[in-house]
């Protein structure tokens, strides 16, 4: 194994689209050391990528945050411009793993691990986030959601990387929330993670909605039934049963030591539900 | 294998290696520099008996590569003590007897500190949110929260006293 740390993403790209054999990213190394140790993953080159500068940092763009993909979860948590603008996408990110774990640990990570219980994606699915690939062909930005093609697996081509994400400009009235069930209090994967993001008008309708839904099928989903639901409401009792309803229906988990089949879609609507009243009494306070 | 020349500072000094690439930071401290105190508990990030802090950043050395600390600042156990002078951390896990077996103090000392160094009165629940990724298979943790509870209003009286 060759270890690499460019200070460019040009350098990057070069690197990876040049190696032969295996190549990884190394952005916080959480899941990939873990990959190294047991033998699952023998690469012939690992690229560091936390010397690229547009890499290390959380930059105010266009009335949003752009978040270079080194970025860890606990540096997330100490931007206060962040934490005020998207609050579930940071509580999100703060739930990965050990306060050790989000010394270290980076969206863009927990993303291209492609994980469908990882924690960040459904609140930036939720959140509308876009993310920056560049690759030999040059640089493009796509849907969050639109990256992972099923467990473990990216549709990123040879030699492209993800270089940051961005979580767009929000109108007043808009907040998001994050919320996951693990079976103990802490240090757990999600048994299913709920993101959801809205906006109200002056009245208190809601305007606008995201939902995200996670570790209920391969891949994270983007719930449009569910946003519609919430959308022309006042996300009242009846909107948030329906919003609730349209996630369970769209869950396709699988049974595994977490949770049925069959917890997993009742849990899907409950934490739907919280997580849509947690995002509206934020955008209420934001108005 | 070509290996790897990394120039890094320990506990305040400098200090170079060489280390191969695959080589992780617990790898390193352990085997190469001789500093048993940083313990390998799983090795996969899950208990802390690695913990060191890396430019003040609390993380698990095990998950991180020896290559990665090249201009960064690490600080470990060994750095804790003032010679022969114990931190306040080291003392009230003597007197709250909140160790048995000692494999995962080290990293719990480690991340106790930094607790303090960046909330100096936490409350209980904040400490046990801060300290669940140190596993402890001996102690039920109780006597752990206790002394690191005591240190921190231990240290906030010295620091009014000062004043």
């Amino acid at each position: 194994m060759r270890y690499e740390a460019p200070e460019t993403t040009a350098d990057a790209v070069a690197l990876l689209t040049g190696e032969q054999g295996i190549a990884r990213v190394l952005a916080g190394g959480t899941d990939l050391l873990v990959q190294l140790k047991s033998g699952r993953l023998e690469p012939d080159l690992v690229v560091d990528v936390k010397k690229i500068d547009a890499m290390r940092s959380i930059t105010a763009e266009d009335g949003g945050f752009r978040i270079g993909a080194g970025v860890s979860s606990a540096e997330m948590s100490e931007h206060d411009g962040l934490c005020a603008m998207w609050p579930g996408v940071v509580e999100a990110a703060a739930l990965i793993g050990s306060t050790q774990v989000q010394g270290r640990a980076t969206m863009v990570g927990n993303l291209c691990n492609a994980s469908p219980a990882a924690d960040s994606v459904p609140a930036m699915v939720a959140a509308g986030a876009t993310i920056r690939i560049v690759g030999p062909n040059g640089s493009r930005d796509i849907p969050v959601e639109n990256l992972n093609s099923g467990p473990g697996k990216t549709t990123l081509a040879k030699g492209e990387l993800v270089e940051s994400v961005y979580l767009p400009a929000r109108p007043a009235g808009s907040s998001d929330a994050y919320l996951r069930f693990i079976p103990r209090t802490e240090m757990d994967i999600a048994v299913v993670g709920v993101g959801v993001s809205l906006t109200l008008d002056g009245s208190g309708t809601c305007t606008a909605a995201r939902v995200g839904l996670g570790a209920v099928a391969p891949t994270v989903l983007l719930v449009e039934d569910a946003a519609k639901a919430l959308i022309g409401t006042k996300c009242d009792e009846a909107a948030l049963d329906a919003a609730a309803a349209a996630c369970s229906a769209a869950a396709n988990p699988i049974d595994d030591k977490r949770g049925t089949v069959d917890y997993r879609i009742k849990v899907a609507g409950v934490l739907t539900r919280r997580a849509a009243a947690i995002a509206r009494d934020r955008a209420e306070a934001n108005a | 294998m070509s290996q790897i020349h990394v120039t890094t500072t320990i506990n305040g000094d400098t200090t170079e290696y060489l280390c191969n690439p695959e080589d992780t930071l617990l790898d390193v401290l352990r085997d190469t520099l001789r500093m048993t105190g940083t313990k390998e508990g799983c090795g996969t990030g899950d208990c802390g008996a690695c913990s060191v802090t890396v430019d003040g950043r609390l993380v698990c050395s095990c998950l991180m590569l020896g290559a990665e600390a090249e201009g960064k600042s690490v600080e470990t156990i060994e750095g804790m003590a003032d010679g022969e002078e114990l931190h306040p951390l080291q003392t009230k896990f003597l007197e709250h007897a909140a160790l048995q077996c000692g494999i995962c103090t080290p990293g719990f000392l480690v991340a106790a500190k930094s607790l303090l160094e960046r909330n100096p009165d936490p409350t209980e629940e904040e400490t046990r949110y801060w300290l669940a990724g140190n596993l402890c298979r001996c102690t039920g943790y109780d006597k752990i929260i206790r002394a690191v509870l005591d240190t921190a209003a231990e240290m906030r009286q010295e620091k009014s006293n000062a004043a």
